[in-house]
């Protein structure tokens, strides 16, 4: 998509650079996308209820715009490595909802024949290396990634999302450390939503910023406000061109909220009602609606289209789930070498 | 009465097979790199990379800093994503910081994601008690790895197998974990100049025998066939099984020769207490071997306290040659 910018999209005075980074497709693209991520995870929640799937999920309602933004600067050769809280990834890469959904139902249709679930969903083929079910577990693996790309020379990047929990793990610290000491095509998101399950960043860490870690590694550390999609993409792309620019890695910190609870056990016992309808009240996908419509780049016939096409996707996709066989048990093994 | 048709002999010592190993996976694919600590100009805490890193080049002999999470979870990467990475744990105590990426990374990435990504990744480690370096830096604790489907592991006893377990490794398209004896690095044997590969998932029967079968891995194999050259004289004539593999396990040869000799020896360094022997035993214990068994199964391993530093208490907690002749000396006489 960065590759996107058609002629059409002359670059307007006092303009965000998004809009032209993105073009008109892209940034459609980016608010349907970020369409189908609420809508999936609306879907999950609703489905759970019902009683039509166990297990656990985590749910990044009210963050659409850190991982749709972010992986709006890739391109579609370039990797991700995602996490526990991971749809919006997932479909930011271009995932089809159907195969995601009939993994969170188990189907052996899913991505993972339904072994993985919610929290392993991957999407090989489409460069989503996974997402993860160990907090940091993606880190590492990225810069393992980075490290093929580089000594492969395919100009890749990679992409790896962790959450402002995972980076007092020391696995955040070693893997910044490689991919800066290797100067490694990594770019490292780090979604801030404040809270590692019930642990704030206030309780958790010294420094005010996750960001503020990158001068230990020598990589630039830049703070966004991570549920403005434009701002999101605007330093996700820099951070890409400096990873294509041979010059190493960055940390990117979108600041960011997540309206659910950490998962279904959540009684929401550490935060405030107030603070939830504050960050409500800074919706990321209302934001671009109004942003595109305020700048004239969409009317709002066409922003409800995109939305009622989103959430018919979904729906076929729940019933391509809901009707999609469960796999055989004599098949438990298949995929076992040893 | 000497026998002009022996075939010629190689020599290379079991630290030389493997860097010889290496030396021709990277000559032949481009894909294969090695990483570790101090591998380079070094040439590796116990000297196995040697010269690799100025016949390869530091972009293929990779000297990493001191993060064992982080160069295993950077194998792992580099593993999904195309390429074939040989990682060196200087110790392999030090495994200990690098479990999450061994064990949830690579291990299960092939199952969970249905099939669609695998881990072709190697992990060498230096193990093994003997050398005066104490508790954190003499363990065998390969059984822990055993136990976790999705990790191949093996223990070379040879040069010989030294050279084609790892090349079968780097084949491997998944995750497989050698376990190299430091006391064995020195040691020489003969190893063909060419590349050649021993399967993973199969033991050797080291010496032919009738009155016990005795299953040994890793430095054991070599206290076994001692013990049973010394007990030769006394009519106890054992058969001893070099394991080599302990996932995928072996375990129709270990009950072939158990049927045979109606008695069995498990040997392994690692400690006795859920180890690796135990899995052995209850597995014949379980099998139609059973009913040719004419004495109770024996084990003997690491005893159950972490490694000493004086040398008579660190010979006095793994088992030595004349341990296995008495625990022989017993079973022969047992049933």
């Amino acid at each position: 998509m960065r590759a996107g910018a058609e002629a059409s999209v002359a670059p307007r005075r006092n303009e965000r650079p998004a809009f032209a980074l993105l073009g008109e497709e892209g940034l459609r693209q980016c608010l349907r996308r970020m369409h189908l991520v609420r809508r999936f995870e609306e879907a999950a929640e609703q489905s759970y209820i019902r009683g039509l799937i166990h297990g656990t999920m985590h749910l990044s309602i009210g963050q659409e715009a850190s991982a749709v933004g972010a992986v709006a600067a890739l391109r579609p050769d370039d990797y991700i490595l995602s996490t526990h809280r991971g749809h919006g990834h997932c479909i930011a890469k271009g995932a089809d909802p159907r195969f995601m959904f009939a993994e969170f139902f188990g189907k052996d249709t899913g991505y993972c024949r339904g072994r993985g679930g919610s929290m392993h969903i991957a999407d090989v083929a489409g460069g989503n290396l996974g997402a993860n079910g160990i907090v940091g577990g993606g880190l590492p693996i990225a810069v393992g990634v980075g490290l093929s790309a580089k000594m492969r020379r395919s100009g890749q990047v990679c992409m790896v999302f962790f959450g402002d929990g995972a980076s007092n793990e020391g696995a955040f610290h070693e893997a910044l450390n490689l991919a800066a000491i290797w100067k490694l095509p990594v770019v490292f998101v780090c979604e801030n939503n404040k809270y590692g399950m019930s642990m704030s960043t206030a309780r958790s860490m010294p420094v005010a910023n996750v960001a503020d870690r990158a001068a230990a590694y020598a990589m630039p550390g830049v703070i966004v406000d991570g549920n403005d999609l434009l701002a999101v993409v605007e330093a996700a792309d820099e951070a890409c061109a400096r990873a294509r620019r041979g010059e190493g890695p960055s940390l990117l910190e979108c600041k960011t909220y997540r309206l659910r609870g950490h998962s279904k056990s959540d009684r929401n016992l550490y935060r405030t009602k107030e603070e939830i309808e504050a960050w409500r009240a800074r919706d990321p996908i209302a934001r671009l609606r109004d942003a595109l419509v305020e700048a004239g780049r969409l009317d709002a016939v066409e922003a409800e289209a995109i939305e009622a096409s989103a959430a018919a996707e979904i729906e076929a996709a729940v019933e391509f789930a809901r009707t999609s066989p469960d796999p055989d048990p004599a098949q438990l093994e298949r995929d076992v070498y040893a | 009465m000497p026998d002009t048709t022996l075939p010629a002999t190689r020599e290379l010592s079991y630290a030389e097979a493997i860097r010889e190993a290496l030396a021709q996976a990277m000559e032949a694919d481009p894909r294969v790199f090695t990483l570790g600590e101090d591998i380079g100009v070094y040439g590796g805490a116990f000297g196995v990379t040697g010269d690799l890193v100025h016949r390869f080049g530091e972009e293929r002999v990779i000297d990493t800093p001191i993060s064992e999470l982080g160069i295993a979870g950077a194998a792992v990467g580099a593993a999904i994503t195309g390429m074939r990475p040989v990682l060196e744990f200087q110790f392999s105590d030090f495994v200990t910081l690098a479990m999450e990426q061994i064990v949830n990374q690579a291990a299960k990435i092939r199952f969970m994601f249905g099939g669609k990504a695998s881990v072709p990744m190697v992990v060498r480690m230096p193990a093994g008690s003997g050398t005066g370096a104490a508790a954190q830096h003499s363990q065998s604790l390969e059984a822990w790895f055993a136990h976790v489907p999705g990790l191949k592991v093996v223990q070379p006893s040879t040069p010989h197998d030294a050279k084609g377990l790892l090349l079968a490794a780097i084949d491997d398209p998944n995750p497989v974990l050698i376990f190299e004896h430091k006391l064995l690095y020195k040691t020489k044997g003969h190893v063909p100049a060419e590349p050649y590969r021993v399967p993973i998932g199969t033991a050797v029967t080291r010496r032919a025998g009738s009155t016990a079968t005795v299953v040994a891995t890793s430095i054991m194999v070599h206290r076994a066939l001692e013990a049973a050259e010394a007990l030769a004289p006394e009519g106890i004539d054992a058969e001893v099984i070099d394991l080599r593999s302990l996932r995928p396990i072996d375990t129709a040869a270990i009950e072939a020769s158990a049927r045979r000799t109606g008695r069995l020896l498990v040997v392994h360094e690692g400690v006795r207490t859920l180890g690796i022997g135990a899995e052995i035993a209850a597995h014949v214990a379980g099998s139609e071997a059973f009913d040719f068994l004419d004495a109770p199964i024996m084990r003997l391993g690491g005893r159950d306290a972490p490694l000493p530093y004086n040398p008579v208490l660190e010979k006095a907690a793994v088992p030595q040659v004349p341990d296995i002749v008495a625990a022989l000396r017993s079973l022969a006489a047992g049933g």
